[in-house]
C-alpha cells in the first residue's frame, strides 16, 4: 500500500488549537510534540489523490472510515500529528487510539489520560530519570504506578497492555491489576521495584488470557514462593515468559508444567536457577521457541547431559535470539553451535567468567547476527573477528568486565576494534561501547565508515581522558560523528571535551534527540550551543560539568520542547533553579538533596549554593503530591 | 595538565609562577587523591571533596570511587563480580589485603579474621549502637555504592552484596543516629 505525504496546515480557523492551550489537551508523547501553529507531514496510506484540503475532503466519509484509516497509523508521533489538524480530526483519533506511550509519568495524570483516551488498550509509561540506574536518584524519588492502575480501574478502561519503565510497582498495584481488566493480556517490567514474588502470583492466578510476562532488569523480592503454580492449568495461551531477573530458586515441575501446555509459548527466559537438565526438558517440549534466555551453567556438562542438550537444542530450529549464561563453561556454550547461523540476536553480556577466545570461537558462526551485546573481555581481537563475521550487525553493545579491579585489564577493548567493527559491519546503526582508551582519528574514521549512526554511546572508563596518542581532547572526534552521522538521534559522549565538542553538537546534530554528558565542558556556552542548536532535543543528561545559571536560563522556552533535563554536580545555583521555577510554571523543577534533613532547611539556605541533583520536566499537571522529604518541588 | 608538565623528565613545577606558599601543591594533590568521592543518595558516611579541584589540579579520581561511574547498572556489577576476593582496607594501615569471602560461613568468622589479620579488636556488636569496646569500626560498601555497619543484615545478604571492606577508626565514623 502506497504512502502519501501530505502538508497538512494545522486548522487556523480553530481558536482552541493556541498552543498552550493545546498543551493542555496532549498527552505528552515519547517523541517531540509537534508544534501547533506549524504545518505537520502526516502520512495516509493512499494514493496521493487527495492533495488540498485532505481534512476537508475527508470529512465527507463517514466517522467510521477515518478511524479506520487512522487504525493504519501506528507510530505515536503520526498519531499526535493527526490528532492536531482539525478539532473534528482531534475528537475521531482520540475516541479510536489504542494504545499510548507517556515519557514521564509526571507529565500528566491518570485522570486526563483516560478523558481523552476513553477506548485505550496499551499504555506505555516511565518513572525515573535514566540515571536512576546508576545510584543517581533516591529509591523513594517517585514513579509509582499505583494510582494509574486505580484510576483505569474506576474509569473501567479496557487494559490489555501495560507496559512500565522505571517505576515503583507494589504488589496491591500488581493484585489490582490482575483483578481489573478481565481482557488483560501482556504485562512488561523494565527496570522497576518495589514487588515481590506474590505480586506476580496474582498476575498468574487472576489474568485468564495471560500472553506476555516480561520482567526485564527488576529488582524483585523473591519469597521464593510458588508463584510459577498459580498459572492455571487453563492458563494456555501465554506467548512470552520472561523471569530472568529472579534470583530465588524456581518451581521446575510446575515450570515444566506451564510451558508443556503453552503451544504458543515463543520466547522463554529462564532466571539462573535452572540448572542444564531442566533447560534441556524445556527446550525439549516448546522446540517452537524463537528467543531463548538460559540460566547460569558454570559446571561443565557431563557426556550424557551434554548429548541430551544438544539433541534438544538442534531440534529449536525456529531459535533466532539467545541471551542469559550469567556463567557459561565453554563446553556448554559449544552446545548451542547447531543453532549458531540462525541467530540474529546473542546477549553474552552477564557471562563474567568464560575466556574472550570462547566467545569468539562461538560468534565467528553466527553470520546473521544483527544484535550482538558482549563484554570486553572479547579483545580487540576479537572484536576484528565479529567484524569479518558479522556482516548483518546493525546494534552492538560491549560492557566492562571488570569494574572492581584497578589492575590494567589487557584484554579490555581500544579503539581498535571499535574501528575494526566499523569498518567490518557497515550496517552498525547503534553502538554503546566502553573502553578505556580512544583517539580522534579512530572516531573519524568510524564516522567515515558508518554514517548511518542513529544511537552513538561511547563511555571511556576514566573521566576526563584525552586522546591516547596526542593528548588532546575528543572534540574533533565526536565532532566528525555528529557531522557525519545526519539521522543521530542519541549521543553520549565521555573523555577529555571542551566547549569546542558542543559547538559541534549543537551545528550538526540536527536530529539528536538525548544527550549525554559526564565530566565534560568549561563554560555555560557548551551547555548554550547544545540548547541553542539541537531543534529536536528530548532529553539533556549532565553530569559533573560546569554549567550553570546563565546557561540554564538563557532559553526557558525551550524545556517546553523537551521531556526532562539533569543536571547533577554542576554549577547551578539554588537561585538559578528558584528563578526557573519562577519563570516557567509550567515546568516541575525538583532539587534532590542529598538526604533528607536538608530538605526542611532549604528555604533559608544560600541562594549561591550549588544544587547537587537538578531534575527538571515540563507537565501540564503542575507540582506532584508524592515527592519524599529528600525532593524539594520549586 | 598533567601530561604537560613531565617533559624530559624536568619537574616543570619547580620553575612555575604560581600563588602560593612553595611545597604546598604537592600535599594538596596527595590530599585529593586519598578523599573518594562518594557522593551517594543515601550515604552513611559523610565524605567531602571539591570535586572541580579535582579536575584542574590532579589526575581524576579513580573510577571505582565516583558514585554511579562508569555508568552501568547495579545488577551487571552483580554478576561481574564471581570472583569473592574482597579488599579490605583499615584506616592507618599502609596496605590493603584482600579476604576470600566464601572462606567463611558466618560474621564471627569473619571478624576473627580481620583481627587476625590487621593485629586489632573488633568489640562487641550490638544491633542498636554498634560495634562498642574498640577504636575500630568495620564497614563495608555493598553493591548499591553504599557504606554499611558490618553485621546489621543476614550473613547471607551480607555475602552476596558486600564489594569492599574497611575497617574504619571510630574518631572518623558519624555517631550512631
Amino acid at each position: 500500500m502506497g504512502w502519501a505525504f501530505y502538508n497538512v496546515p494545522c486548522s487556523d480557523t480553530n481558536t482552541s488549537l493556541h498552543p498552550f492551550s493545546l498543551a493542555k489537551g496532549l498527552v505528552t508523547s515519547g517523541r517531540n510534540t509537534c508544534t501547533p501553529y506549524h504545518s505537520s507531514t502526516v502520512k495516509i496510506p493512499f494514493v496521493a489523490i487527495l492533495r488540498t484540503n485532505l481534512h476537508q475532503e475527508m470529512n465527507y466519509f463517514p466517522d467510521e472510515v477515518i478511524e479506520h484509516i487512522f487504525d493504519s497509523i501506528a507510530s505515536h508521533r503520526d498519531r499526535n500529528s493527526i490528532s492536531l489538524v482539525s478539532k473534528s480530526w482531534h475528537k475521531i483519533e482520540r475516541c479510536c487510539r489504542r494504545r499510548v506511550f507517556i515519557g514521564n509519568c509526571y507529565a500528566i495524570s491518570p485522570e486526563r489520560l483516560i478523558g481523552r483516551f476513553p477506548c485505550l488498550k496499551s499504555l506505555t509509561l516511565k518513572g525515573k530519570p535514566h540515571f536512576a540506574d546508576f545510584n543517581l536518584v533516591p529509591h523513594e524519588w517517585g514513579g509509582f504506578v499505583h494510582p494509574w492502575i486505580d484510576a483505569l480501574a474506576r474509569a473501567r478502561v479496557g487494559l490489555e497492555e501495560l507496559r512500565l519503565k522505571r517505576m515503583v510497582v507494589s504488589d496491591e498495584s500488581l493484585e489490582l491489576l490482575s483483578r481489573s481488566f478481565a481482557n488483560f493480556k501482556s504485562l512488561v517490567l523494565v527496570s522497576c521495584e518495589g514487588f515481590t514474588t506474590d505480586g506476580l502470583a496474582s498476575i498468574a492466578a487472576n489474568c485468564r488470557h495471560l500472553r506476555e510476562l516480561d520482567l526485564q532488569e527488576n529488582e524483585i523480592d523473591d519469597h521464593r514462593g510458588q508463584w510459577l503454580n498459580c498459572f492455571p492449568d487453563s492458563c494456555t495461551t501465554l506467548t512470552s515468559l520472561n523471569f530472568a531477573c529472579l534470583k530465588g530458586e524456581t518451581n521446575l515441575s510446575a515450570l515444566e508444567r506451564l510451558v508443556a501446555r503453552s503451544p504458543s509459548l515463543k520466547s522463554l527466559k529462564v532466571n539462573r536457577a535452572v540448572p542444564l537438565d531442566a533447560l534441556t526438558r524445556l527446550m525439549s517440549c516448546a522446540p517452537q521457541l524463537v528467543d531463548l534466555g538460559v540460566g547460569s551453567y558454570e559446571n561443565e556438562p557431563d557426556t550424557e547431559s551434554f548429548a541430551k542438550l544438544l539433541a534438544a537444542i538442534k531440534k529449536c530450529t525456529s531459535l533466532r535470539s539467545l541471551s542469559g549464561f550469567s556463567e557459561v563453561a565453554p563446553l556448554c556454550l559449544t552446545a548451542f553451535y547447531p543453532i549458531c547461523q540462525n541467530l540474529t540476536y546473542l546477549n553474552l553480556s552477564y557471562a563474567a567468567e568464560i575466556h574472550g577466545n570462547h566467545l569468539v570461537k562461538f560468534i565467528q558462526f553466527c553470520k546473521r547476527l544483527q544484535r550482538l551485546w558482549i563484554l570486553d573481555s572479547i579483545g580487540d581481537k576479537g572484536l576484528e573477528v565479529v567484524a569479518s563475521a558479522c556482516k548483518e550487525l546493525q546494534e552492538l553493545r560491549v560492557f566492562p568486565s571488570d569494574l572492581h579491579d584497578e589492575e590494567d585489564n589487557n584484554a579490555a577493548v581500544t579503539e581498535v576494534g571499535l574501528v575494526a567493527i566499523s569498518a567490518g559491519c557497515r550496517k552498525l546503526h547503534s553502538i554503546l561501547y566502553f573502553c578505556k582508551q580512544m583517539t580522534n582519528a579512530a572516531l573519524i574514521t568510524v564516522a567515515k565508515n558508518c554514517p548511518n549512526f542513529i544511537r552513538f554511546r561511547l563511555c571511556i572508563l576514566e573521566p576526563n581522558k584525552p586522546d591516547h596518542v596526542t593528548s588532546q581532547s575528543l572534540d574533533e572526534g565526536f565532532g566528525a560523528v555528529v557531522q557525519a552521522c545526519k539521522g543521530l538521534r542519541r549521543l553520549s559522549v565521555s573523555g577529555l571535551l571542551t566547549d569546542k565538542v558542543f559547538l559541534y553538537i549543537g551545528m550538526y546534530a540536527e536530529q539528536l534527540e538525548m544527550l549525554s554528558i559526564a565530566f565534560a565542558g568549561d563554560t555555560d556556552k557548551g551547555m548554550l550551543y547544545v540548547l541553542n542548536g539541537c531543534k529536536k532535543l528530548r532529553k539533556l543528561e549532565i553530569r559533573d560539568s560546569p554549567f550553570g545559571n546563565a546557561a540554564l536560563l538563557a532559553d526557558v522556552d525551550k524545556y517546553e520542547t523537551m521531556r526532562s533535563l539533569w543536571m547533577s554536580s554542576c554549577d547551578v545555583t539554588l537561585g538559578g533553579c528558584k528563578r526557573l521555577a519562577r519563570d516557567a510554571p509550567w515546568l516541575n523543577v525538583e532539587i534532590i538533596n542529598e538526604n533528607e534533613d536538608n530538605g526542611m532547611e532549604r528555604n533559608e539556605e544560600d541562594e549561591r549554593e550549588k544544587v547537587d541533583r537538578l531534575y527538571l520536566y515540563r507537565t501540564v499537571v503542575g507540582t506532584r503530591n508524592d515527592a519524599p522529604s529528600c525532593v524539594t518541588i520549586l | 595538565m598533567a601530561y604537560e608538565e613531565i617533559i624530559n623528565g624536568l619537574n616543570l613545577k619547580d620553575t612555575e609562577l604560581r600563588l602560593g606558599l612553595p611545597g604546598t601543591e604537592e600535599e594538596e594533590q596527595q590530599q585529593l587523591q586519598e578523599v573518594s568521592c562518594v557522593r551517594s543518595n543515601k550515604r552513611q558516611f559523610h565524605e567531602t571533596t571539591d570535586e572541580h579541584n579535582l579536575k584542574e589540579e590532579s589526575s581524576p579520581p579513580a573510577k571505582t570511587q565516583i558514585v554511579g561511574w562508569p555508568p552501568v547498572r547495579s545488577n551487571r556489577k552483580n554478576n561481574n563480580k564471581n570472583v569473592s576476593y574482597m579488599k579490605v582496607s583499615m584506616d592507618g594501615a599502609p596496605y590493603l589485603r584482600k579476604i576470600d569471602l566464601k572462606m567463611y560461613k558466618n560474621y564471627s568468622e569473619l571478624l576473627k579474621a580481620l583481627e587476625n589479620m590487621f593485629k586489632f579488636t573488633i568489640g562487641e556488636y550490638s544491633e542498636r549502637e554498634g560495634y562498642k569496646g574498640s577504636g575500630f569500626v568495620p564497614t563495608y560498601e555493598d553493591k548499591d555504592g553504599d557504606w554499611m555497619l558490618v553485621g546489621d543484615v543476614p550473613w547471607d545478604m551480607f555475602s552476596s552484596s558486600c564489594q569492599k571492606l574497611r575497617i574504619m577508626k571510630r574518631s572518623e565514623a558519624p555517631p550512631a543516629s
